[in-house]
């Protein structure tokens, strides 16, 4: 029997997913649920569930944009921040949710992720980051670790990874953060606070890929796999209060920066504004 | 009152669309377009618009099917490069059945080319840029005016059939200044987006009823929750594997164009009820043609221009109604011969049709169309 939120918030008819056993997809997939329905429950500013448009690229994690009961648009491969673009530009009332991977959004996608960024354009971006291309059968991706192996490295990974969210906060996004699958409940907040963040916002969160990556790399299953996002990824308290030699090889899940520049289509409103006037006048 | 103005192609392309009721534009910088994106990024303020300098042309058009979605008449503008890298978003635009307008003001390539020179060389690729069997309409303006007027209409088909139009221009028409009489804007007729899901049980939204070609169409964000996606999908939007299902949706997609040709289809012809020969042209080499129409006539000779204004799909059903009168073709265009593919696949060897083509970024003048006419018999020179 699915839970309430499953009733709720996803397309019976749809499910079961397309997702391997053990991925982490559907972790994320619950917690952008989770998020957006303590958003529309929030007792002093609610959201609306029909401003919240769903956008996604093409890959494993873009197939959620189906899976959720939102406006969803499915576009093509590490586009799908561009089509979010228009779509926020033509109706900034809307929340508009960008459900990406680490090849759609930072391999073939990644001149629009910093270009976003770098307007601070009203979207939240959550990245499904699972090291590999799950989705054309287990390729390296601009994430995965060097040395790593993968189905087009197969003598190890050369190329050197990104980190997704400093990547985004050096292109200037105005929230950057990391979440991952294990640490669920901080995740969750994570992305309300990047939904209800005016600016561009981005979630970097670990998934996991047993079936690939993991199994590529011996990584051990799912279970194994988590068990290294609980001792190797860190929240914000406790990665604070440890010593610098101790957070040496511990990542941070958490927020990375955040500012509150003018915001892109509120910025542009102006000039309409103002154009107008004198149009007017 | 219409007003006359002194206006170029590219800026006739941006007041026309503006009178169409388009509202949003994104665009990348590019010879010999450029125009087109520094007036939108003026005018379309004033008008409550919005423009926005996208980092590529791939996202260009990505944002324009984004704000179209999002329920705004939505417009972009590039040349030969830009222009195949959009190829991959038409294509989603015409199978998620998203309308925009496309403008690609050709210049000389192949690759960078010559990027401030004149071409048609992007006729094949409006058709057949995109991969897969799909749908596409193209119209091609002659003179400054008939920009105006004509992207007006690029925004009403595409509306209508809710398809991506292509609407293609060259150089020559892009950069010419000429004076235009503006139409009175209460005179224009304005295609607005059929709206709204159909009534009764039928909810899904890509329902389309029996003989009709075109679901209404419901923006983001205004209500009822739904699915857009580039995958093979049935009514109610969601991917599906079914060969049934695909098969009947590309087959629906393309009928919206092949079963309105007649809705479509606009030629100019021009000196063609007595004509023995048929100078066939678009866009840009019209005025040459026209030029050399009017010569040979003075001389006594009987040829006629017959110009597609719909240049995808090919006015085929006008050309096929001159043939039994017509002793030969020549086909004028700036390129190494596109368009007389499709006028040969008409005329199917009925009678001799000849090509006068330039691929060197000069202009086809009215002189090389008279030296052409005048050659003795049937030849294939450039």
């Amino acid at each position: 029997m699915p839970s309430d939120l499953v009733h709720l918030y996803m397309r019976i008819d749809h499910l079961p997913q397309i997702w391997c056993p053990g991925c982490g997809n559907g972790v994320i997939m619950r917690d952008v649920a989770v998020a957006i329905d303590e958003l529309i429950h929030d007792e002093d500013n609610p959201i609306k569930r029909e401003d919240i448009v769903i956008v996604s690229g093409i890959g494993c994690s873009s197939r959620a944009a189906g899976y959720l009961d939102f406006n969803s648009i499915h576009t093509t491969h590490g586009r799908a921040i561009a089509f979010a673009t228009g779509i926020k530009m033509a109706n900034p009332r809307l929340h508009v949710i960008v459900l990406t991977g680490d090849g759609d959004c930072s391999a073939i996608g990644g001149n629009h992720l910093i270009h976003a960024a770098r307007r601070n354009l009203g979207l939240t971006v959550i990245c499904f980051n699972n090291d590999i291309y799950g989705m054309t059968g287990g390729q390296y991706s601009p994430t995965t670790p060097n040395g790593d192996k993968a189905t087009t490295a197969p003598y190890g990974n050369v190329d050197r990874p990104f980190d997704i969210a400093q990547l985004a906060s050096g292109a200037g996004a105005s929230f950057s953060a990391r979440g991952d699958i294990y640490h669920a409940r901080e995740t969750i907040e994570i992305i309300k606070q990047a939904i209800l963040h005016k600016g561009f916002s981005l979630v970097d969160v670990y998934s996991i890929c047993p079936t690939y990556y993991g199994r590529k790399n011996k990584k051990g299953d799912a279970v194994e796999m988590l068990k290294w996002q609980r001792d190797n990824l860190v929240p914000t308290a406790r990665y604070y209060s440890m010593s610098e030699e101790d957070r040496k090889n511990k990542k941070l899940v958490g927020i990375l920066s955040f500012n509150d520049y003018p915001e892109y289509t509120e910025e542009y409103a102006k000039i309409v504004a103002a154009c107008r006037k004198t149009k007017k006048g | 009152m219409p007003k006359t103005v002194l206006m170029q192609g590219n800026e006739a392309a941006v007041e026309g669309a503006v009178a169409a009721g388009m509202r949003f534009f994104a665009g990348y910088p590019i010879t010999p377009s450029t125009e087109i994106a520094e007036g939108c990024a003026l005018r379309l303020p004033q008008e409550g618009g919005k423009f926005i300098q996208m980092e590529d042309e791939i996202s260009s058009i990505a944002a324009v099917l984004g704000a179209s979605a999002a329920g705004m008449k939505a417009m972009t503008a590039t040349s030969g490069p830009g222009f195949s890298l959009m190829q991959e978003n038409i294509g989603y635009g015409a199978m998620a059945e998203i309308p925009c307008v496309i403008v690609d003001v050709q210049r000389s390539g192949p690759s960078t080319g010559l990027p401030t020179s004149p071409s048609q060389g992007d006729y094949m690729q409006a058709r057949w840029g995109t991969h897969g069997d799909h749908p596409v309409i193209a119209l091609s303006p002659a003179t400054v005016r008939e920009t105006y007027t004509l992207i007006i209409r690029a925004f009403n088909l595409s509306e209508k059939y809710r398809t991506p139009v292509i609407f293609l221009m060259d150089e020559i028409v892009g950069h010419m200044r000429e004076d235009v009489e503006l139409p009175d804007p209460s005179t224009l007729k304005i295609n607005q987006r059929k709206m709204s899901f159909h009534d009764g049980a039928n909810k899904q939204c890509y329902f389309v009823p029996d003989g009709q070609f075109v679901p209404a169409m419901k923006p983001f964000g205004q209500g009822e929750r739904y699915n857009i996606t580039g995958l093979a999908h049935d009514e109610s939007g969601f991917p599906v594997n079914s060969s049934e299902i695909a098969g009947k949706l590309v087959g629906r997609l393309l009928d919206k164009v092949e079963k309105n040709v007649d809705d479509i289809c606009r030629v100019e012809e021009v000196e063609m009820d007595d004509a023995e020969t048929a100078i066939v042209c678009f866009g840009g080499t019209t005025r040459a043609v026209m030029d050399a129409v009017a010569a040979a006539r003075e001389a006594g000779e009987k040829v006629g221009m017959f110009r597609p204004i719909t240049v995808w799909p090919f006015p085929e059903k006008a050309l096929r109604a001159r043939l039994p009168r017509l002793k030969r073709i020549l086909t004028v265009e700036h390129n190494h011969g596109q368009m007389l593919l499709e006028v040969q696949r008409i005329v199917g060897g009925a009678l001799s049709v000849d090509f006068l083509g330039r691929i060197d970024g000069t202009v086809i003048s009215p002189a090389d169309i008279l030296a052409k006419l005048r050659e003795e018999g049937p030849s294939h020179a450039e």
